[in-house]
């Protein structure tokens, strides 16, 4: 019993770092319909100037991911203008493949030598891991932190959405880009907004796993990235919560199908059951059903 | 007759050019190679060129193929011709069968959903290939298949690129290739105006998928080495690139790219030079994004060489005489 309750913790710490992703993922398709397949390489990259941060550049933990996040903003919003904005108008497919042009470049691009290089790094951990028993199973301290950092970006996440101008003019530019102009609001700058804030949470996403699973490479992004749009799309892609559901669901198909089932076949139970709920809910678990329309 | 005439002069250009050492066993490595994956691509462009059904799981069926033939081959085949045709015969059947299966349920999704479930199916079969020798232990699992005969030659990867074209060309400019359109265009129209849609789809879906699973029975009796990570996610992305890039609703466009692609990835291996090999991934990547933003709809969106248009439909409208009623 204790097994699968300490499972079920690393479960819970695996998905709090898909939350971070899927979040960037869904607010990204809710505004403009895109499958940002460059987003698990924004959380690569973000790792990687995480793990700069506290050691080469000497940074206090928390000043790291606030300067990875920060730097990944500004990279996710050069992606956007340079790679999707002149696609705005053309097929939504120009768009994704705009996108898988970014991800390979981005992943290439590290992996060269003057940048972070091809090979895997293994990470130093910013402080010592220690772990006390929670009902007689074993917390690390690594999940504690990685817990307390998604849950206030969350909570700062929803007060933003929810309580701030930027975050209703994304909500009224999610529901329809040209009733939005027409009162006022300015599309681009709220699309900037939505790719700067998605992708510096995946940058925090992409430390917190770097702490958490200490070893890391150019192509790292890929599979946690996949993982966490299928989170996104499991939980009804476009809807907030839905990412949040959705990763901490992945999380613990994940761990658990890794631990009591065979690590080799993790995937398949995880994109099995992702098929299983389309086939039950075509829109994800907590979306709703659109009208068809001619 | 331009089309057979100018494929027949290709297939003598090539066959000459062979015979007398101007292309080397590289550069025949990597025209087969382009044109098993115009094959394969065909079949995506049945499935979302024409039809419109978001599919990221094509080299899924590719692998299905590839390693049934491929199987077949090796077991029973020990290079003999008969054996290999039946072997690609297999392979496009079990990969059109194993199509028909899923494509009944995971069909009713939309685009983006349809996408993500057939991605999650080619995830699904990449794990079971690598854990297949589990259950059939000559396929090699993780570390590969090898022991499969060469029976595969440029001629014969050659005819069956000819003959695919021809049937993709066929269906394309039937009843099924526009009820396709229609579907791809706006399916509750089209089942409005009483297309069977279900029926179209999976047809298109069986179709295409087939076309990969004959690629990949060509793939493993080309090259001595079948890995489930040549059928990975990865690939199942390169066709959807050549598709896209050769421009939705063109078969022409999907294979001049196919050769193009595979020939431009090989190719900056040479441009590069040795000491910035390193960059290919770089600038293919480049390369993609600046041509998808100077093309958004592709290469030949919508268009195909004429010479492979029937006569019929090759007759602009308004011009050339008219054939009776209105606007035949």
């Amino acid at each position: 019993m204790t097994v699968v309750l300490e499972q079920i913790f690393n479960g819970f710490q695996l998905g709090f770092v898909y939350a971070l992703i899927a979040l960037g993922y869904t607010m990204v398709y809710g505004i403009i319909r895109l499958i940002n397949f460059a987003h698990g390489d924004v959380f690569m990259v973000g790792a990687f100037l995480g793990v700069f941060g506290y050691t080469s550049w000497r940074l206090p933990f928390p000043l790291a991911i606030l300067v990875s996040m920060v730097m990944c903003a500004v990279l996710g919003v050069t992606i956007e203008r340079a790679a999707y904005r002149p696609l705005r108008y053309a097929p939504r497919i120009a768009a994704l493949i705009s996108a898988i042009g970014v991800s390979l470049f981005l992943e290439y691009f590290c992996s060269l030598k003057f940048v972070f290089g091809p090979n895997y790094r293994v990470v130093d951990r910013p402080f010592a891991v220690t772990s006390f028993r929670v009902a007689g199973a074993n917390v690390s301290n690594i999940q504690v932190i990685v817990a307390v950092v998604v849950v206030v970006l969350l909570a700062l996440l929803q007060y933003m959405l929810f309580h701030t101008k930027i975050g209703k003019a994304m909500r009224a530019v999610s529901q329809d880009h040209d009733a939005a102009r027409l009162m006022g609001i300015n599309v681009d700058n709220v699309i900037s907004a939505t790719f700067a804030i998605g992708s510096a949470l995946a940058a925090a996403g992409g430390v917190l796993y770097a702490v958490a699973y200490p070893q890391i490479w150019p192509f790292l992004g890929i599979m946690p990235g996949l993982k966490a749009f299928t989170a996104a799309v499991l939980g009804g892609i476009g809807i907030v919560p839905g990412a949040f559901l959705g990763a901490l669901i992945m999380g613990q198909v994940d761990v658990l199908s890794a631990a009591f089932i065979s690590s080799q076949f993790r995937d398949a139970v995880g994109f099995s059951i992702l098929i299983l709920v389309l086939l039950v809910r075509p829109t994800g678990l907590l979306g709703s059903r659109q009208p068809e329309k001619v | 007759m331009v089309f057979p005439a100018a494929a027949a002069a290709f297939y003598v250009v090539v066959r000459a050019l062979t015979g007398a050492g101007l292309i080397n066993d590289y550069w025949r490595l990597i025209l087969d190679q382009s044109l098993i994956i115009a094959v394969a691509s065909l079949g995506l462009s049945l499935i979302y060129g024409f039809c419109g059904q978001f599919s990221l799981g094509h080299a899924a069926f590719y692998g299905l193929g590839a390693y049934t033939a491929g199987l077949i081959g090796k077991l029973y085949g020990h290079g003999n011709l008969a054996w290999f045709a039946a072997s690609l015969v297999a392979g496009a059947l079990v990969a059109g069968f194993v199509a028909l299966l899923v494509g009944l349920p995971i069909l009713r999704l939309r685009s983006d959903y349809l996408g993500i479930a057939t991605l999650g199916f080619g995830i699904i079969v990449k794990v079971l290939m690598d854990n297949s020798n589990k259950l059939i232990p000559a396929t090699g699992g993780a570390t590969g298949m090898t022991g499969t005969p060469r029976v595969a030659d440029f001629t014969w990867i050659f005819i069956t690129t000819v003959l695919v074209i021809l049937l993709v060309r066929n269906f394309v400019y039937s009843r099924y290739g526009r009820a396709w359109v229609a579907i791809r265009e706006d399916e509750v129209a089209a089942d409005a105006m009483g297309a069977n849609t279900t029926l179209y789809k999976t047809l298109a879906f069986v179709l295409g998928c087939g076309l990969a699973g004959l690629a990949g029975g060509l793939y493993a009796h080309r090259y001595p080495f079948v890995h489930p990570s040549s059928f990975d996610f990865l690939k199942s992305i390169d066709f959807l690139i050549v598709v896209v890039l050769g421009g939705l609703g063109s078969f022409t466009g999907t294979v001049a790219t196919a050769i193009g692609w595979v020939f431009l990835l090989e190719g900056l291996r040479g441009v590069l030079g040795q000491a910035f090999v390193d960059w290919r991934g770089v600038v293919y990547a480049l390369i993609l994004v600046v041509t998808i933003i100077l093309r958004p709809r592709g290469l030949l969106g919508g268009r195909e060489w004429s010479a492979l248009v029937p006569r019929v439909l090759a007759v602009p409208v308004g011009k050339g005489e008219r054939r009776g009623g209105t606007g035949s």
